[in-house]
């Protein structure tokens, strides 16, 4: 098992991830830790070497944290309405599939959005179509067309945060297009 | 005293959310809205629950082992979840009287058609394989 | 703060009856991972109660062993209904 060459976009933040892990794992970071961890956190990456994820190279902190601000508060207003919902309709609930055609062809955006959108309010993913990257999400609690329509607006918009956090540069002018025309 | 109401507080709402999954799972008439119970409140109730601990112990270096316990939760709870639902809809586990809307279904019948015309029937979920994706390439929602 | 101790115990105890209640009579195998998968998320909870009781933090670990193996468990089951059909 050899590898084909050693990139830097893509191996570093992985590295160090590792190693992060490593001395979180043992509570401690001092400089034998973190150095050892360094060492096994390289021989992972290069003997267990997963499918390279198709990093963009661009990471917007102040984008980051906007975005999880508003995940934070999604998070609770989804907790508390599946709570609402299991003591007021409970078996009278009615629900939805929903296809949702997303903007990015990237699989980490996709990856990204789909996650984001299982915490949510409301969805979770059934399916993906990596072919056309169109997201099948069931919806609590859904039985109109405009519920459907106000839920893929918010899924896009996760999808806009996130090519806003990590999206290429290509993606990021196709949004700001999008964004300048409507 | 106040880091004690507070790790109270915190405490209750992340109790409350294990018991909003257990509702859930009890009172939703299907699979996949059970699915939505048995997610979201985990995450946030493991949260809280963390966030007491961090504020009652108070030291430093626990806080990245929580970081990442949580990280981890984040990152697998969702993934658990698409692959059962995803399971439970190719196996046809969901009540569909319940749906309102079903988008997949639609797209899994035009593909079932289109395979149909174009080769001999085979057992194959229509869903599963690449170059079913490929054939329903055309199919436009 | 031994009151809120005892009611957060409480919650927990009724959480997973309820979701040992749809493991038990759940339908479909998938009905009972999903619960189960709850349940290993309270007894989660549960150590970490323990934890801020007993003022330490050795049970950690287990959490992220739990949340794993959770994962894990869930993951393999699913894909192995898929398979089956």
């Amino acid at each position: 098992m050899s590898r084909q060459k050693f990139s830097l976009v893509t191996d570093v933040p992985l590295i160090l991830w590792l190693t992060f892990v490593w001395g979180a794992l043992w509570q401690d970071f001092g400089a034998g830790t973190l150095i050892f961890g360094l060492v096994i956190a390289f021989v992972v990456v290069n003997f267990f070497y997963l499918p390279p994820v198709g990093l963009s190279g661009r990471f917007n902190i102040l984008a980051f944290l906007s975005f999880s601000a508003g995940f934070l508060v999604d998070l609770v207003t989804a907790s508390v309405e599946v709570f609402w919902l299991a003591v007021t309709r409970g078996p009278a609930l009615r629900n939805a599939v929903v296809a949702v055609r997303l903007r990015s062809h990237s699989d980490l955006i996709v990856t990204a959005t789909g996650h984001a959108t299982s915490l949510i309010p409301g969805s979770l993913v059934v399916e993906v179509d990596r072919a056309t990257s169109t997201l099948y999400l069931h919806c609590l609690n859904v039985s109109t067309e405009e519920d459907a329509e106000a839920m893929r607006a918010t899924v896009r918009k996760s999808e806009a945060a996130f090519i806003r956090i990590m999206g290429t540069k290509e993606e990021l002018a196709e949004l700001r297009a999008e964004g300048s025309v409507s | 005293m106040l880091s004690d109401v507070v790790v109270s507080i915190l405490l209750i709402g992340g109790a409350l959310m294990s018991l909003a999954a257990g509702i859930g799972l009890v009172r939703f008439p299907d699979l996949l809205s059970r699915m939505h119970a048995a997610t979201k409140p985990q995450v946030l109730g493991l949260l809280l629950f963390l966030l007491a601990l961090a504020l009652e112990t108070g030291s430093w270096p626990l806080i990245p082992l929580l970081v990442l316990c949580w990280l981890f939760q984040l990152l697998t709870t969702p993934v658990s979840a698409h692959m059962v639902g995803r399971a439970g809809y190719r196996t046809r586990h969901l009540r569909r009287d319940l749906l309102t809307i079903d988008e997949l279904d639609d797209v899994v019948a035009c593909a079932v058609v289109e395979v149909d015309r174009q080769a001999p029937p085979h057992e194959a979920d229509p869903v599963e394989g690449r170059e079913d994706h490929d054939r329903r390439g055309g199919v436009d929602h | 703060m031994t009151g809120v101790i005892y009611v957060v115990q409480g919650i927990l105890a009724v959480a997973v009856l309820l979701a040992l209640y749809r493991a038990v009579l759940g339908p479909s195998l998938l009905d009972r991972v999903l619960a189960l998968d709850v349940v290993l998320a309270i007894i989660g909870a549960a150590l970490v109660l323990t934890m801020i009781v007993n003022h330490h933090t050795d049970h950690l670990i287990l959490l992220v062993v739990i949340s794993l193996i959770g994962f894990i468990g869930s993951v393999a089951v699913a894909r192995f209904i898929t398979e089956r059909g």
